[in-house]
């Protein structure tokens, strides 16, 4: 799953993993941290399966989720002839970053969300060339959806809930409980939240149910 | 006030001592030994000794003894004295240790008011290597790395580590400069920084203005005109912060 | 309180029927132990995983100096620990955090410290110190990219480091698990080894395992039987040193030659015997093997995924791997040479574990071992990976590689 600092990447990618848990199976979810810790690229890695997961990085993805172009260009090399690359079709652009805190400090942190504030920009980033053959590329305004619909901050959260059906391991009841538990320090200092990212879950859900029943076919590009 | 020849808190077995005739750290220690033994604290004490001429000191007293590493001295102490606070932590180390390889660590305790003891033993030189130049060295003083003397222009001027410290110590701590020319007094200062922490008042650092005849190569005379005149002119001998000036009842100010 | 003449021989040979068996066979599938009674199972970061062990095993203080990918130990210990009374300081740099490590276990406190790349250099110092003086120091070590600065993110780098970063003979045990159990298994026992046979105790992990999150299984040692060894304090003894005790006088410095060499004997002495008790490794499917892969750490995992995967599909390679890359399983690694003289071996270094394996191996077995490397220095290596190049292997493409000696600096 990739993505620009502070578009929420790592939160979506760790709820994911813990929803996986929570059912039972065996999740491995590792951030990528580095250098390009905020305002660049934003990386994680889930890996999920009935046994206890090997490497903590792999070669191959069953599921891509990029929500801009420079993530999905580092992504690409995951990409084989089985995967699904889920993009956020509203979007697609890195959102600018004004960030106080990027600075020397930044090589040496992880949690970007925290700091970043995001402003969605208009105009869409033209989609990098993809050289691989995958199976299916679905595109998903989730950006679009969240700012006519919910709140522009829970985009992540419908990404989360159509990539969490997309890999058809867990139920969405677990990750509600994973999200509960993960956003436990913000839901309780305003209540509403937790209906707030419900409903984004909810979204991204039933939007990848439709996209996987045909009914809604995704932007093919 | 009549004080033993021998502190009580020295250790008879390994005396004579190993320091070199004529050597202020033995004189250091005995102005520690009094003020230990009039605090009658031994049983708490834990005596950290550096790398320098003061390793000399590992078995010296009849005190619970760690001989750590070159400048180190202090964060072992601050470690063990914050592990467990009922020890009353003494760092003992020279004027390298504690203003050139390990003065992050000096100045970081003083910072955070760590209640330890330091005592720095300032002898203008690097001792125990061979009489290189140290922080201390006096402008002019001829050294085996300054042969043609000590030049501020290049090699800057001597650092006064308890007026650096003072500059920034917070309420409760003790910073002095005695020296081995009035044993009496310096005895005072070690007492009164021993009584800030068992007091639990703050960080005590007092340096000892020293002599090393076989560094600065001088005979008894020149060795105590060294330390009473050249020293004493650049670094004067006084308290610079302390919470027991006004009701000392030993006031020696 | 422990006296200055006590050798450990006598500490560890009293305790030498409790030591903690050797938990791997030569085969384990399973990091998962059942959860049962007073177990929990839990969805965790690798430094967290670092603070919940630390705390099981009864540690009482860290000192530490901020440096990634460490740096969670300290912020998780700083949140979880004050309620168990646990202590923490932040201090001016890592020369600070060892020596004020060694200050609060010298003065009794089961004390510990977490660092990664440079500051494993600044570290070594104090760990020399220990080395010399008996001093049970846990450090934890998330192994970052390097030399220099390099990265903040993984790497396998600090094996020399971690062994023989001081000046002495290193004399010191490095566990080197590979994901969040032997994390937790092994911090807990770090603690029990450095305090049984007094050496300094390291736990290599690295920022993988430092902030990747994955199912664990917590415990209470106690619970399951395992007696850790009590901290016992160096100073502060009861009554008046010199007059109703011997003072303590702890020293690491020494006038003559003949000294350090006497003073030596006993300590290296210790370590030799204390190693049979110490090493442990992990191996499997060698029956039939044509190849055996090794690597150390999360790299030992992949390795270990790797030789499933081939077997699953037909090819005959085994699988080793030291847990203690400090002492170093020598023997059982002969043994299983000396039946498949084919081994690959896989790091994120640049032949720092393959000179271990060499000095292990040495000997006429040494001419007969076909080694192969496969060498990416500060890079993660997937199971996948690692696959084709046995298959490359096997398939003879890799024949100018046949000495790995060739591709170590
Ligand atoms: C890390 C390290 N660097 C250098 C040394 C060598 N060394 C031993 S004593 C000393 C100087 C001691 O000078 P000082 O601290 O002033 O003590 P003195 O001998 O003058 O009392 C040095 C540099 C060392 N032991 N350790
Ligand atoms: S060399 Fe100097 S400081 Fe060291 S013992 Fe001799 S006189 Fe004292
Ligand atoms: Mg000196």
């Amino acid at each position: 799953m990739g993505g620009e600092g502070g578009q929420g990447v790592q939160t979506a990618a760790d709820i994911l993993a813990q929803a996986a848990f929570e059912e039972g199976k065996e999740a491995l979810y590792i951030p990528n941290f580095g250098i390009e810790q905020r305002g660049g690229v934003s990386l994680a890695f889930v890996q999920i399966g009935a046994n206890p997961v090997g490497s903590p990085k792999f070669d191959q993805a069953h599921l891509v989720v990029a929500l801009s172009a420079r993530s999905l260009e580092r992504l690409q090399d995951y990409l084989h002839e089985g995967s699904t690359l889920l993009y956020d079709s509203s979007l697609l652009a890195p959102p600018e970053v004004s960030d106080s805190v990027v600075g020397w400090q930044a090589y040496d942190t992880i949690a970007p969300e925290a700091f970043a504030e995001r402003r969605l920009t208009d105009r869409r980033q033209k989609f990098p060339r993809i050289t691989k053959k995958v199976h299916k590329i679905l595109g998903l305004p989730a950006g679009e959806m969240a700012s006519s619909r919910l709140h522009p901050r829970v985009s992540n959260i419908i990404v989360l809930g159509a990539a969490a059906r997309l890999i058809e391991i867990v139920r969405l009841e677990e990750v509600k409980k994973a999200l509960e538990k993960r956003l436990a320090n913000k839901i309780r200092r305003d209540p509403k939240l937790k209906e707030l990212n419900y409903k984004a879950l909810e979204l991204g859900w039933e939007a990848a149910d439709r996209m996987l029943k045909g009914r809604e076919a995704g932007a093919a590009v | 006030m009549s004080e033993l020849a021998m502190p009580r808190s020295w250790r008879r077995e390994t005396k004579p001592h190993k320091f070199c005739p004529g050597c202020g750290h033995g004189l250091v220690l005995k102005a520690l030994g009094m003020a230990v033994d009039r605090l009658e604290i031994a049983e708490r004490v834990l005596f950290g000794c550096d790398i320098g001429c003061s390793l000399l000191a590992w078995d010296f007293f009849n005190l619970d003894t760690v001989q750590t590493h070159h400048g180190r001295t202090v964060p072992f102490i601050v470690g063990a004295k914050r592990a467990r606070p009922h020890l009353i932590g003494i760092a003992y180390m020279g004027d390298g240790g504690g203003y050139a390889i390990g003065v992050q660590h000096l100045i970081n305790a003083v910072m955070r008011n760590d209640r330890i003891l330091v005592i720095i033993v300032n002898n203008t030189t690097y001792a125990m290597t061979g009489g290189q130049m140290a922080p201390t060295s006096l402008p002019g003083q001829k050294t085996e790395t300054s042969p043609g003397g000590r030049e501020p222009r290049t090699e800057g001027y001597p650092l006064r580590g308890p007026e650096m410290v003072a500059s920034f110590a917070a309420e409760g701590a003790y910073i002095a400069r005695g020296s081995v020319s009035h044993v009496q007094r310096l005895a005072l200062f070690l007492e009164r920084g021993l009584q800030n922490q068992i007091q639990d008042k703050g960080i005590a650092v007092v340096e000892a203005l020293s002599t090393c005849p076989t560094n600065w190569r001088t005979n008894a005379e020149d060795t105590w005109k060294y330390l009473e005149k050249e020293m004493a002119d650049y670094y004067p001998v006084r308290e610079f912060v302390s919470p027991w000036k006004e009701n000392n009842p030993r006031g020696v100010n | 309180m422990i006296t200055n003449t006590q050798t450990l021989t006598v500490l560890w040979s009293v305790n030498k029927g409790d030591n903690m068996s050797n938990k791997y066979g030569n085969d384990t599938d399973s990091n998962i132990r059942p959860a049962g009674h007073g177990d929990r199972r839990a969805f965790m970061y690798g430094n967290e995983v670092v603070v919940r062990a630390a705390l099981a095993a009864k540690a009482e203080f860290l000192y530490g100096y901020p440096i990634t990918p460490q740096n969670e130990i300290m912020h998780y210990w700083s949140r979880l620990a004050p309620a168990q009374g646990g202590k923490f300081l932040q201090t001016e740099d890592e020369l600070s955090a060892g020596f004020a490590t060694l200050g609060g276990i010298m003065a009794g406190a089961r004390s510990f410290s977490a660092t990664a790349g440079p500051g494993t250099v600044l570290f070594q110092e104090p760990l020399s110190m220990a080395e010399m003086m008996r001093i049970p120091i846990v450090l934890i070590v998330q192994q970052r990219g390097g030399p220099s600065t390099a990265t903040v993110i993984y790497s396998q780098q600090e094996v020399f480091l971690a062994i023989f970063g001081g000046n002495g003979e290193g004399l010191r045990v490095v566990y080197s698990p590979g994901g969040h159990q032997e994390m937790y298994d092994y911090t807990i026992k770090a603690f029990d080894t450095a305090w049984r046979y007094r050496f300094p105790t390291l736990v290599l992990g690295d920022g993988y395992q430092a902030k990747m999150r994955e199912p664990v299984v917590l415990y209470d040692p106690e619970e399951r039987g395992m007696q850790l060894q009590p901290a016992v304090p160096f100073v502060g003894g009861e009554g008046v040193p010199g007059v109703e005790r011997e003072p303590a006088h702890w020293r690491n410095a020494f006038s003559v030659e003949e000294e350090l060499f006497e003073a030596l004997q006993p300590i290296i002495h210790d370590f030799q015997h204390a190693a049979p008790f110490l090493t442990e490794m992990e191996a499997s499917d060698l029956e039939g093997a044509e190849i055996i892969v090794t690597g150390h750490g999360i790299v030992g995992r992949s390795a270990r995924e790797a030789v499933r995967e081939l077997r699953a599909g037909g090819v005959p390679a085994g699988f080793f791997r030291p847990l203690t890359l400090r002492p170093f399983p020598a023997k059982d690694l002969k043994r299983i040479l000396d039946s498949c003289p084919r081994l690959l071996v896989v790091e994120s270094a640049q032949g720092q574990l393959t000179k271990l394996f060499r000095i292990a191996i040495g000997g006429e077995l040494e001419h007969r071992v076909e080694m192969y490397p496969y060498f990416r220095p500060g890079l993660g290596i997937t199971a996948e990976e690692i696959a084709r190049e046995v298959r490359a292997i096997l398939g003879g493409e890799r024949k100018e590689e046949a000495r790995a000696a060739v591709s170590i600096l």
